[in-house]
């Protein structure tokens, strides 16, 4: 079947079967290889995405199922475009926090922050631990990954300014 | 991990689903997919056509009946759980939704898809079961409804005949505006499928007299079932503890449940905390309904 689906701004057209899977659309027919393929079947959430602005689980959703809607991923993290190697407040606050290792959770995670601090701009560290449930990392013991979405959430109030104002 | 190949339909109304399922015998519906792509992915399921039910608009929509709250199958988890008319009628079901998988699978997953599914552990069947919710179905042209508690038969085992689609499921809103509720539930991880679940909805008149008190566990056997515990519980003196006539009347109840036993827990430990667990829905249900009175 034909279908187009509006992934980061850009409507991607492809002839597919119905079995391909919204992961394999972003990483093969898209070529957007920053969306990880774990398990391929909902439980550890390294294929985590935006859809309309909500994380998802991109092998949970058959790309036939998505056709209308807006994807986000990782690539496109928040909306600027942005130069490569430039990162997003959210992903800078993964490295300045240590919030990753091997990095393959990483693009999933930082979706996942980014759903709960559109939501919640002032998560408590309950609330993050209950955000990222979703989303396995076999390297960073997960306490790192909480001080980085906090790190975030603080920033993201523009609360790192310096105090001057400069 | 790659499903099968199968064929795709997006039917716009609800009499085409049920033609697609008459003339595919294997033919799947997909709503919200969070456990039926899994099961195509393992291959658990290997249908000739999946039908997705997601482009029919009467079936996402939340409808105040009067005395009834109205719920699409097509509702999605987290549609229902920020949904004011759910919180404010139906206290147990936005309880027991954010026990419902995680918030990336609660975005995609349907209230009336974990229903159909059947996991025996699942939340939403179990409030279903507490509450006597009533399943609409149609199947070829034909409407009918089972109540929960006669709708689940087995694991992933329920009365909709394959040609079927549910298409709404309609609870029952409290009569008294003194209510409580409870929900529990152990699981290995957060949000995995719960070892033990117990749900509990009271209500009282507004002299502190129990007046209906709807208890049910799940995960611990087959499908949820109601525990009928038939005590009188009198709150106009405040709360105080369970009583032993509650205790016994929950473990009883429990006595004539057939308890499953795997490699994740055993039945004795599944019975036990089953029973903990209904003990605190109760406890929290009464102290809610106190807390109103007081
Ligand atoms: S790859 Fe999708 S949840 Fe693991
Ligand atoms: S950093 Fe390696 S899996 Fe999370």
């Amino acid at each position: 079947m034909n279908i187009t689906i509006d992934i980061n701004g850009k409507n991607v057209s492809a002839a597919i079967e119905p079995r391909v899977t919204l992961l394999d659309f972003v990483r093969d027919v898209a070529g957007l290889k920053g969306t990880h393929a774990g398990c391929e079947h909902g439980v550890c959430g390294a294929c985590t995405i935006l859809l309309d602005g909500e994380a998802v689980r991109s092998c949970l959703i058959l790309a036939a199922q998505a056709e209308g809607s807006q994807i986000t991923t990782i690539e496109a993290v928040d909306g600027t475009a942005r130069q490569p190697g430039e990162l997003s407040v959210i992903q800078d606050a993964f490295c300045e926090a240590h919030g990753l290792q091997c990095g393959y959770c990483t693009p999933g995670m930082v979706l996942a922050a980014k759903t709960l601090l559109q939501h919640n701009p002032t998560p408590s560290r309950e609330q993050v631990r209950e955000a990222i449930s979703g989303n396995m990392c076999r390297c960073t013991g997960y306490v790192q990954i909480i001080d980085a979405i906090m790190l975030a959430a603080e920033r993201l109030q523009g609360r790192n300014q310096p105090a001057n104002g400069a | 991990m790659k499903s099968a190949s199968f064929d795709y339909v997006r039917p716009d109304t609800l009499d085409a689903v049920c033609s697609c399922l008459a003339s595919h015998p294997d033919a799947r519906i997909i709503a919200g997919g969070q456990s039926l792509v899994p099961m195509l992915a393992m291959r658990l399921a290997r249908p000739s056509l999946v039908v997705d039910i997601a482009h029919i608009d009467e079936l996402s929509a939340i409808r105040d009946d009067d005395d009834a709250l109205v719920i699409g199958a097509m509702v999605r988890q987290a549609t229902a759980l920020s949904d004011p008319l759910v919180a404010t009628h139906l206290p147990l079901l936005a309880k027991a939704l954010t026990h419902v998988g995680h918030p990336s699978t609660r975005a995609r997953g349907t209230v009336g898809g974990s229903l159909v599914h059947a996991d025996p552990s699942a939340e939403i069947p179990l409030v279903a079961v507490t509450l006597g919710a009533s399943l609409r179905i149609r199947d070829a042209n034909e409407d009918f409804e089972f109540n929960a508690e006669e709708f689940f038969i087995g694991p992933m085992l329920t009365m909709i005949p394959p040609t079927a689609c549910l298409f709404e499921i309609c609870f029952r809103k409290p009569t008294s505006a003194n209510v409580g509720t409870g929900f529990h539930e152990i699981a290995a991880r957060r949000s995995d499928y719960a070892l033990a679940a117990a749900a509990a909805h009271i209500e009282a008149d507004d002299a502190g007299i129990v007046q209906d008190l709807r208890l049910a566990i799940g995960g611990i056997s087959d499908f949820p079932q109601r525990l009928p515990v038939d005590v009188n519980i009198d709150l106009s003196a405040g709360k105080t503890n369970l009583g032993s006539n509650l205790t016994t009347a929950i473990d009883a109840a429990l006595d004539s449940i057939d308890v499953v036993e795997d490699m994740h827990a055993s039945a004795s430990y599944r019975r036990r905390v089953a029973a903990e667990l209904a003990r605190r829905a109760v406890d929290d249900a009464l102290s809610e309904i106190a807390q109103d009175l007081s």
